[in-house]
């Protein structure tokens, strides 16, 4: 007995390191195949404020170039609203079934592969896990944790990101990954081979998806080529948003979500 | 008050935390390159330590950078390996002098110092860039990452440290 203690004293640092070093490689692994961790993540109180405070600072130096990019948003949306007829029924409360908040990122990463941003609002403004999260060009990811007054978002360039996709303007549809290679192109895989696809198709979001709505520009195509077994398509997409340079956001909520979430469950149970 | 060298760890640990995850986090030279500066942390820790508070205190300080940088627990696993390995860089650096009692940074070359940092950071950037892809199939990913980054890295670092020189130790 004497001994063993003898060793493990003499050996103290070594035991600290590797049992230091499982915990983390525990911790790393697990959250390599599921969701980020809920304490550890930019979102916490901590964290959120200190970065919130640096924006404060250095979100002047693109206020001009982010107020033409809304200005410019501002235009598109007037000339939808002058044009539309009506009887649309766009102003009637029964039909909305999407809510929208804006909101800023305090922080934001595109050159590792699993990037996270963070934003400014969280549980107080009623940002909740798994609402979509758009810019005025596109998609741009999902809220993955909140805390009180900020929030962190799974960018779409995070290899854990797999969003239901689609072909405008056709019902073709399969699933946006990112390859981790280059921050302003990601994949689209499971396109069948008959589908008639053309560099240039504008890729949007697909209807399979409760969190996102159906037709939200995403990119075009880049170029493609069939997989390894001949079957699908892999096409890479230009994204229409620069990842590298976005400010304003807008979170979506889906006023259905829970409602089709648990017919969806019921219907699984029945089987 | 700065010549009270638990003061300066704790001042270190602050200031290379918020510029790590402030500045350099998001400097994205060409698009992917981020200097990995904190290893700076393990260059300036006393040399007369005690391993296992050293172990514990890199511990913590990789935990913050992981938690502001979203990175799961990669930094945690590069700073401990870094803490961990660093008596037996610098054995290899410094030599023999390294055993004597009073072996500080000023009776070695500058040579053996750039060494030192530069063994540091290779170091750092394979544990991290490796368990941040975790697949074969980009290998050639991580070696360029690895490349770039520790010659960004490397630069970055020689400059802080000759502008924060280290008096005394």
């Amino acid at each position: 007995m004497q001994r063993i203690i003898n060793f493990i004293l003499s050996y103290r640092n070594t035991f600290l390191y590797i049992f230091l070093l499982l915990i983390s490689l525990v911790f790393t692994l697990r959250s390599h195949s599921y969701h980020q961790s809920k304490f550890f993540n930019s979102s916490r109180w901590l964290t959120g404020s200190i970065y919130n405070t640096a924006d404060g600072i250095t979100s002047y130096f693109n206020l001009k170039e982010e107020n033409e990019r809304l200005a410019t948003e501002n235009e598109k949306l007037r000339l939808q609203l002058f044009n539309r007829s009506e009887n649309s029924g766009i102003g009637d409360s029964l039909v909305i079934n999407y809510e929208v908040v804006n909101a800023k990122i305090t922080k934001n990463s595109y050159a590792s592969p699993r990037n996270y941003l963070t934003i400014d609002k969280g549980k107080r403004q009623g940002i909740a896990q798994d609402m979509g999260v758009i810019t005025t060009k596109g998609i741009l990811g999902i809220v993955e944790n909140t805390s009180n007054n900020f929030a962190t978002v799974q960018s779409i360039l995070n290899t854990k990101s797999n969003i239901n996709a689609k072909i405008k303007n056709t019902n073709y549809f399969g699933s946006l990954i990112w390859d981790a290679k280059k921050y302003n192109v990601v994949q689209l895989i499971d396109i069948p081979r008959l589908v008639p696809v053309k560099v240039g198709d504008t890729i949007v979001t697909g209807a399979m998806s409760s969190i996102f709505p159906e037709n939200i520009p995403i990119g075009v195509i880049k170029n493609y080529n069939l997989n390894e077994a001949q079957s699908f398509y892999n096409i890479d997409i230009d994204l229409f948003n620069d990842m590298a340079n976005i400010k304003n956001i807008y979170i979506i909520k889906n006023r259905n979500r829970e409602e089709v979430l648990e017919l969806e469950k019921r219907t699984e149970d029945a089987e | 008050m700065l010549n009270n060298p638990a003061i300066l760890t704790v001042v270190r640990f602050v200031l290379l935390l918020l510029a790590q995850v402030l500045i350099f986090n998001h400097l994205n030279f060409f698009g992917f390159i981020n200097p990995l500066v904190y290893v700076l942390f393990f260059y300036w820790y006393p040399i007369r330590e005690n391993r296992a508070v050293f172990i514990l205190v890199s511990f913590l300080f990789g935990i913050c950078v992981d938690i502001f940088s979203d990175t799961l627990a990669l930094h945690t696993v590069a700073s401990i390996t870094l803490a961990y390995g660093r008596p037996i860089i610098m054995r290899f650096c410094f030599g023999a002098n390294f055993d004597f009692q009073g072996f500080t940074f000023k009776n070695s070359t500058r040579i053996q110092r750039v060494t030192f940092l530069a063994l540091l950071i290779l170091t750092q950037q394979i544990v991290f860039f490796s368990l941040e892809m975790l697949s074969f199939a980009h290998i050639l990913l991580i070696l360029k990452k690895i490349l770039f980054t520790t010659i960004a890295t490397f630069i970055i670092s020689l400059l802080l440290s000759s502008l924060f020189a280290v008096e005394n130790e």
